[in-house]
């Protein structure tokens, strides 16, 4: 069995009166896609942004474990907030820069490389999710809902990370749309070899692309497993979600490609 | 010269072999540039025509590695050369594939000759003033309009929102505008004495506060506060209801944007400008008294007796008739800059400060014009 890439044990998050992740365990493992999903509030954003450490903890450990299974924690990172990749909800593109400046900004930051190397990078990866070299020149304001997304996933791609963190990515999408962004993640998740911690609630996207799903509700993780096995659980939540209207379309496309 | 880390060359049967070693990856991005310049440099001078590329000892690959690969296959075939790529490992192979079909067209470029800009820049400048000047007056327009729907049904006004404006624009301003024009006005009576006492003339010290403050000073240093103060929180306050679609949510409602939001806060800045401008001007005046008595050692008895007679009903008319004006001003610049907010943060920043700049501008040039038109009527 592979090490996981994160380790989250006994993590408790809260605001106030309310707990909100109340002693919370997973295994984020390496070169999956793990798919998150739970009801409106339960927890999902705030695991995520526990994780990039944007939120306080109360208690427990994230661990995040390179693959000679050396440990290191968000306080003591070192490099890495270089191997993150985000993708916020609502794309979070820096609304004074322009796509391709958008893109570099990472590079800037943290590569020692030419201009021209530079450039040639953001529109390889702006034409990798899709978009053409002319809208480089743009700013985020000329977007349109799936373009912005489309483009604060290449700027989350921009320094190649392991892990990359999706809030919610097909969201506001059509569904042809949403379904070339899965495909899309798909394709770069195999080719660069990453980690995906996705929160979702597209039931398209948990059946065609998420190799695991962890179920958040209460405050915990109540089951987590490929969709056969989460299928199976008998947690109320699970059953209402799955077995549900839309869930039950999804539930019997599913036994259709088994049959 | 370095020793190669990532890329080597050598010779076999007449063919030429790159080798390629190592991780290339984001980290080494700026090394291995150099190396693959460095190698194109190198071939040039060979002659061969195909030009084998032997990855068998290449440990990493990403986007970064891919595309420097890529860019030298690409520079090779350009110059002529054959180039024929070794086997990669399948995941390797397919980030090729995708990092392959990238950067085949060059973006459009901005305009960069700076002569050409600069005249461009211009050129987009006085269209912006002359569309300025046309979008005020369109909501000049749209208010006078929008003023007439309401006499015919006055029950339409918004007298809650009007209010409310008041208070905020009005009441709440005047503490601060009393504390500066009180300060101003002492300084104008100080400045007085100072220099005029040179010539003994201190007496007319008191002419020169009280037509200056009445006429002059109290207006423009209120209108100016003003559209800072309040010109600048209704462009802000437009423009996020425009930024966050609220405006379009108004209109999609049947409601007349203009109606609801932009009339009730003209209207109450033409309201509150003259109410400001007296309280303005009185405060300057007892100022300026208060520093003659303690600066100057005129009683506050010789001061009022001698304003009396320096100042008559027309100067402070002059005042009081401009104010309203002044408030109109204000208030259609803030309004028209608030509506043209785009979707960003930055757009609103921009208009908010357009707004303050040129509701100022267009104050002092509207207090000219007034002047202009008082001296020729003989006021």
């Amino acid at each position: 069995m592979q090490t996981p890439i994160i380790e989250i044990k006994d993590l408790v998050v809260g605001f106030g009166e309310t707990i909100v992740l109340d002693h919370l365990n997973l295994d984020v493992e390496r070169g999956k896609i793990l798919g998150v999903v739970g009801g409106s509030g339960c927890g999902k954003s705030v695991l995520m942004r526990t994780i990039l450490g944007l939120i306080p903890k109360r208690a427990g450990t994230i661990h995040f474990l390179s693959e000679d299974k050396k440990q290191s924690t968000l306080e003591n990172h070192g490099a890495i907030e270089q191997k993150f990749g985000v993708l916020f909800q609502r794309g979070a593109l820096f609304s004074s820069l322009t796509v391709l400046q958008n893109i570099q900004f990472q590079m800037r930051e943290h590569l020692d490389i030419k201009k021209k190397l530079m450039d040639e990078m953001a529109i390889a990866k702006l034409e990798l999710v899709g978009l053409s070299p002319n809208d480089a020149n743009k700013y985020p304001s000329e977007l349109s809902g799936g373009m912005t997304k489309r483009v604060a996933l290449a700027r989350a791609l921009a320094l190649d990370p392991e892990l990359l963190f999706l809030d919610e990515p097909t969201s506001g999408l059509d569904p042809i749309s949403a379904g070339e962004f899965d495909a899309l993640i798909r394709t770069l998740q195999k080719s660069l070899g990453l980690t995906v911690f996705m929160i979702t609630h597209d039931l398209e996207s948990l059946y065609e692309i998420c190799d695991c799903i962890a179920v958040l509700a209460e405050g915990d993780v109540v089951a987590k497993g490929e969709i056969q096995e989460i299928l199976k659980s008998d947690h109320p939540w699970v059953q209402s979600y799955f077995a549900g209207k839309r869930g039950g379309y999804v539930f019997n496309r599913l036994n259709e490609t088994v049959e | 010269m370095s020793e190669a880390q990532f890329l080597s060359i050598s010779k076999k049967d007449g063919e030429t072999i790159l080798h390629l070693s190592g991780e290339w990856i984001s980290n080494y991005a700026s090394t291995l540039e150099n190396e693959t310049n460095l190698c194109i440099d190198k071939i040039e001078n060979i002659k061969s025509t195909t030009i084998a590329v032997n990855t068998s000892s290449l440990e990493k690959l990403d986007t970064y590695g891919a595309w420097l690969l890529e860019r030298l296959k690409r520079d090779l075939t350009t110059k002529g050369f054959e180039v024929k790529l070794g086997d990669l490992s399948k995941d390797d192979q397919a980030l090729f594939n995708l990092i392959n079909a990238t950067n085949k067209q060059k973006p459009k470029s901005a305009i960069t000759q700076s002569l050409i800009r600069l005249i461009a820049q211009t050129k987009n400048l006085s269209i912006t003033f002359g569309k300025d000047l046309l979008s005020f007056a369109n909501m000049l327009g749209a208010i006078t309009l929008s003023l007439f729907t309401i006499i015919k049904n006055p029950k339409s006004f918004r007298l809650t929102s009007s209010v409310h404006q008041l208070d905020k624009i009005c009441w709440q301003a005047v503490p601060i505008i009393l504390l500066i024009t009180l300060l101003i006005g002492g300084i104008i009576a100080q400045q007085g004495f100072f220099h005029f006492g040179k010539l003994g003339a201190e007496l007319y010290v008191v002419d020169m506060v009280g037509i200056l403050v009445l006429r002059e000073v109290g207006i423009l240093l209120v209108a100016i506060m003003v559209a800072g103060r309040s010109g600048s929180a209704y462009t802000a306050e437009l423009g996020s209801m425009k930024m966050r679609e609220e405006i379009d949510a108004l209109q999609t409602m049947g409601l007349n944007p203009i109606d609801v939001l932009i009339l009730p806060r003209i209207l109450m800045l033409i309201i509150a400008l003259p109410i400001l401008t007296f309280l303005g001007s009185m405060a300057a005046l007892y100022g300026g008294g208060l520093v003659a008595w303690i600066y100057g050692g005129m009683t506050p008895e010789i001061f009022i007796s001698r304003l009396k007679e320096a100042i008559s009903l027309t100067h402070f008319q002059v005042g009081m008739i401009k104010a309203p004006f002044m408030g109109l001003v204000i208030g259609l610049v803030a309004c028209t800059e608030g509506l043209k907010v785009k979707g960003s943060a930055e757009s609103l920043g921009q208009q908010t400060t357009k707004s303050v700049v040129k509701a100022i501008f267009m104050v002092i040039v509207l207090d000219g014009l007034f002047a202009i038109f008082f001296a020729s009527i003989g006021w």
